[in-house]
């Protein structure tokens, strides 16, 4: 018998039967359907997280002065006494190849003042390279000049926050203000960021960070935010900035530096477990339908005794039967398959429609694995009725009317 | 060419053992027309199916075409069912969902012949039964009559040397039964074999060697061919 007569022959067996081959098409459609939407919502969850971080900045590396150890274990025997980190420290990151910018930042709190309204903000000076490593954006003016580092210029840029509060609708831009008694000029405000590493963004003045320095009156920083050359130079750039700074401290190890990837690693981590737990969930479902395939199949082969008793009698032998059953719970599993991936992507196109702000992304191996699940289920659930029809003994089956 | 040399056959029923056929000797030389009649249970259509090799017999030897057809394996009996026999049955047995054309044409199908071909020897078929208007029927839209036409079309459309028919105008009316006769004993005039089992004694003298089975075994052989 050719190949293409047996899945005709299924098929027409399919067709000739509509009820009973619409509901076992809806449950394989559903089951596939599900598997193929839950993963995808497991996948659009991983690709929303993924995306919020990397707004944070790309790429990006915070040394923080000080060892905070993780690992346990005892206390060292020897106090260390961590070192301040400083701006030369800084600066000497960028001799590394797999860095390519590198912000100080000092941070402190003082009051900011213009005419008569004052306000206590946090006050962060930091550089130019500021800008691009945490990726902001700036509502009027413009960021911190490009220049050397150590010289500190009497300029702010205020978070759109204070702004607001201090000058309302008015343009500060040209205007001096005071910071903690000393006199700065507003060269810029930056657009609303929001929070972002438990800072918000909007409630800040940014001013260089050696007249950071001069204001508090110190020569430590309170951190660096350090951007690699690449996601691959990551590795190296966090090797490089430690071995830096432990040169420059006399071979003190008293730096932690946390790397923007390993947290993203760990989510990633997170939400493939998720996705993979979803996804089994629904494999669940897939399997009912299967049963269902088993089911129908078997009252089918009950109800066609004759018609297999006939097949037989006219030269049909046992591997053919068990052929044309197989194949027909194949083609239910197929077209089943071929539904529930339908039904997915109208579900991903409606709640992409409703919720664009959320990624649902269908991963093509979920695609492909609900499938080939979807046709193996049919198989092997096919099996079991398609054994019992190639089993039947033709008088017996011819006898029923 | 059949041999059948002390064929037996029982049956279990509950915890009785019924001896449905009991040391059958009988042979059926090429062209023959035989009629196989009895009371119901005296084991015609157990012959006919052992004959057919839709049934095994617990004993004895069956040969066809001087073939040993006990000692074949079920895909090689497949093979023999579909190029040398060609069954009729009392309740046509076609399949419902198909057409007319299309249960014609399910042997050819399942032989893997060429559509090509399919389609020379289907149109043969059904114009030589006089059915082609009705090719595209479904079965329920058919009169009995119709039906074991169809089911003639489709037993004889893989050529076979013999014909089995179990109580082929059991369902049908005085008339149709007559055709349906006719159409089988012409084929007989073809020179297949005929073998038609009925518990209708005026059908049963049309053929030229009339058997009559009681419990089991041949009560008498109108043409004992020895």
């Amino acid at each position: 018998m050719k190949t293409f007569d047996v899945l005709r022959f299924s098929f027409r067996a399919a067709t000739g039967y509509p009820a009973r081959t619409l509901l076992t098409l809806l449950a394989m459609a559903i089951g596939v359907g599900a598997v193929i939407l839950l993963t995808a919502l497991g996948e659009g969850a991983r690709r929303y997280v993924t995306r919020e971080f990397t707004s944070l900045g790309t790429h990006l590396l915070i040394a923080i002065p000080g060892r905070s150890e993780t690992t346990g274990g005892p206390p060292p025997m020897l106090g260390e006494t961590p070192r301040d980190l400083t701006l030369e420290d800084a600066l000497a990151l960028k001799r590394s190849s797999a860095i390519r910018r590198v912000a100080p930042v000092a941070i402190g709190s003082a009051p900011v003042a213009w005419q008569q309204r004052e306000r206590e903000a946090t006050i962060m000076g930091s550089t130019a390279e500021m800008f691009d490593i945490r990726q902001l954006s700036m509502a009027q003016g413009r960021f911190l000049p490009a220049g050397n580092p150590s010289r500190g210029s009497a300029v702010c840029v205020l978070g759109y926050k204070i702004k607001s509060e201090l000058f309302g609708n008015s343009s500060p831009l040209g205007e001096w203000v005071r910071i903690g008694g000393r006199r700065f000029r507003v060269i810029g405000v930056m657009a609303a960021k929001g929070q972002s590493l438990g800072l918000d963004m909007g409630d800040i003045a940014i001013i260089p960070v050696a007249s950071a320095q001069m204001l508090f009156n110190t020569s430590s920083l309170f951190r660096i935010l350090i951007q690699a050359g690449g996601r691959e130079a990551v590795p190296r750039a966090k090797k490089a900035i430690l071995q830096i700074i432990q040169d420059r401290h006399e071979g003190e190890d008293d730096l932690t530096v946390i790397t923007q990837d390993a947290l993203l690693k760990t989510f990633d981590r997170i939400f493939n477990a998720l996705t993979l737990t979803v996804g089994g969930i629904a494999a669940i479902s897939l399997a009912v339908a299967g049963i269902l395939i088993m089911n129908v199949m078997m009252i089918s082969v009950s109800q066609r005794k004759t018609e297999i008793g006939l097949l037989k009698a006219i030269g049909s032998p046992r591997s053919q039967i068990l052929r044309l059953f197989l194949s027909e719970s194949a083609v239910l599993s197929l077209i089943g398959s071929f539904l529930g991936v339908v039904l997915a992507l109208v579900g991903t196109w409606a709640s992409l429609r409703f919720y664009p702000n959320f990624p649902v992304t269908i991963p093509w191996w979920a695609l492909t694995a609900a499938t080939v699940v979807g046709l193996l289920t049919g198989l092997v659930f096919g099996v079991l009725p398609a054994r019992r029809a190639a089993g039947l003994e033709p008088v017996e089956a011819l006898s029923r009317r | 060419m059949i041999e059948l040399k002390g064929i037996g056959r029982t049956f279990q029923v509950g915890t009785e053992a019924v001896h449905a056929l009991q040391a059958v000797d009988l042979t059926v030389r090429d062209g023959e027309y035989l009629s196989v009649m009895g009371p119901s249970g005296s084991g015609k259509s157990t012959l006919l199916n052992i004959i057919g090799l839709l049934d095994h017999p617990d004993s004895g030897v069956y040969r066809l075409d001087d073939v040993n057809a006990t000692g074949l394996n079920d895909t090689q009996q497949a093979a023999v069912r579909r190029h040398k026999i060609g069954f009729v049955f009392q309740f046509f047995h076609l399949v419902p969902r198909l057409t007319a054309a299309e249960n014609v044409e399910l042997p050819l199908i399942l032989a893997g012949v060429d559509p090509d071909e399919r389609k020379k020897r289907l149109s043969q078929a059904l114009e030589a039964l006089g059915i082609a208007d009705r090719a595209r029927h479904r079965p329920d839209q058919l009169s009995g009559g119709q039906r074991q036409r169809v089911a003639i079309a489709r037993a004889t459309i893989m050529r076979p040397g013999i014909i089995l028919a179990d109580e082929p105008t059991g369902n049908l009316d005085r008339t149709s039964g007559n055709d349906v006769l006719d159409i089988l004993e012409d084929l007989n005039n073809e020179g297949k074999i005929l073998i038609m089992v009925t518990h209708d004694p005026e059908l049963g003298r049309r053929a030229k060697r009339q058997i009559l089975m009681l419990d089991g075994r041949i009560g008498s052989d109108s043409g004992k061919s020895a």
